[in-house]
């Protein structure tokens, strides 16, 4: 807290060219490591696919398992990308320069969480919607997962950047972090499964969709100030 | 004016240093020397306000300062043991990165002519990644001379320089002090700079 209250006195008219900067450089060294990107959106395709060979082909099985298999995917997914979100930068000292900028840390530790997002969360949800063909999932369905998916992937990469920061600099940080963060994903995977699977049973999923909305809202006001002072103690 | 009161570091539970009261005032350079393990790169950090002392309080322009404070953050350029390039980004871009990140973005004009004054215009478009260290050191240079800062926070400047970048940095330095700019090295080499413009802070194992 009284990290977060030391940010305060920081002049707020530079939050959007702090936000941008880190939202133009992280993508822009997304984009040129392009490998990097691609195995976590295999690892997708891949974890997905793998459940409909080792269960049953039997169309009724899949589409009752296919919407939690197709979150816990996008949950172990996104956690495969998570270490390097912060690590990177603090391997190289770019991470003492972001903290020393004059710029909002919030802002900036913002931008690279939006980046990430950009980078890992998007694609999963343009993806999801094919891997979902595999679990016999109607056109309806697929949509409210895609749009699930579109809700939740942020709040993941939010929740997400205060375990990668926290974990910044230890021993074995990718084991720590998954102990850690996959705890507080529980709740995105339960709104998230739920909703495709009230659209799939034609209950409704507004329900899901609105929880989801509100907890996207609540990462979006919490999360970046925890993620940069847990980058701050990193630091010091 | 940057001022230090009895300041004290501890690491784990041994003290690096205690009391610590320097003085550096517009124009000069603090050269910080001492053997290995002795807290250079502990007080350097505290200068630039990536760690707090364990005791004492930093001054700068006449107001206490803690650890992260916006008023240091606009005055300092800190340049640690890592060089904070990106390997995928060139040199050019790693440079306007990193001063577009201390808040004055430059032309690119700018940045070409920050980097032909390092020597390093043949290398603008190679990514940093094929780099030696001593090219990439010489970006931090250029990075210096770029982001107009009364406060140069510098750990071991030399450190894979050759002849040239030392010189280099010699220039670069004498330029900041003449502009009334302040500079606290930490060094185990000479600076090449003249005695008048440096002062001297000596840490021992305690």
């Amino acid at each position: 807290m009284a990290a977060a209250l030391a940010i305060a006195p920081d002049r707020t008219d530079t939050a959007w060219p702090a936000l941008r900067w880190a939202v133009a450089r992280d993508v822009k060294l997304a984009l040129r490591s392009r490998a990097e990107l691609g195995v976590q959106l295999l690892f997708y395709v891949v974890v997905a696919s793998l459940f409909p060979l080792a269960t049953t082909p039997e169309r009724s099985t899949l589409t009752l398992i296919g919407p939690g298999v197709l979150w816990v995917a996008a949950l172990l997914a996104s956690l495969l990308s998570l270490p390097r979100l912060f690590a990177a930068d603090h391997a190289d000292g770019t991470l003492e320069q972001i903290v020393l900028s004059p710029y909002p840390l919030v802002a900036l530790v913002g931008g690279k969480i939006v980046a990430h997002w950009i980078t890992t969360g998007l694609p999963l949800v343009i993806i999801a919607p094919l891997v979902g063909l595999q679990y016999a999932l109607d056109e309806e369905t697929l949509s409210v997962l895609a749009f699930a998916l579109l809700i939740g992937t942020p709040i993941l990469s939010l929740l997400g950047a205060i375990g990668a920061a926290l974990t910044l600099g230890l021993r074995s940080s990718g084991s720590l972090l998954a102990l850690l963060i996959l705890p507080l994903y529980v709740p995105v995977l339960v709104f998230g499964a739920g909703a495709v699977e009230a659209a799939r049973t034609g209950v409704g999923a507004s329900a899901h969709l609105s929880l989801l909305g509100a907890g996207l809202l609540i990462a979006c006001v919490g999360a970046p100030f925890a993620a940069a002072a847990a980058v701050r103690i990193a630091l010091d | 004016m940057l001022e230090a009161q009895k300041l004290a570091a501890r690491r784990g539970f041994s003290t690096l240093f205690t009391g610590l009261s320097f003085r550096v005032a517009p124009g000069e350079a603090l050269v910080v020397t001492g053997a290995n393990g002795t807290g250079k790169t502990t007080l350097l950090r505290m200068l630039a306000g990536l760690t707090a002392p364990a005791a004492g309080e930093i001054q700068w322009r006449g107001k206490r300062v803690g650890s992260f404070d916006p008023q240091l953050r606009a005055a300092v350029a800190f340049s640690g043991h890592l060089p904070a390039l990106k390997d995928g980004l060139t040199a050019e871009e790693n440079l306007a990165s990193l001063v577009a990140l201390e808040g004055s973005p430059a032309a690119s004009d700018d940045i070409a002519h920050a980097l032909d004054e390092v020597a390093l215009s043949r290398q603008r478009t190679l990514p940093a990644r094929v780099l030696s260290q001593g090219q990439c050191r010489r970006i931090g240079l250029a990075r210096l001379s770029l982001a107009a800062r009364p406060l140069w926070v510098l750990d071991e400047p030399l450190a894979a320089l050759d002849a040239a970048g030392s010189a280099l940095l010699a220039r670069l330095l004498g330029r900041h002090l003449a502009n009334g700019g302040l500079a606290v090295i930490a060094t185990h080499a000479p600076l090449g700079l003249p005695e008048a413009r440096l002062s001297s802070l000596v840490l021992n194992q305690s």
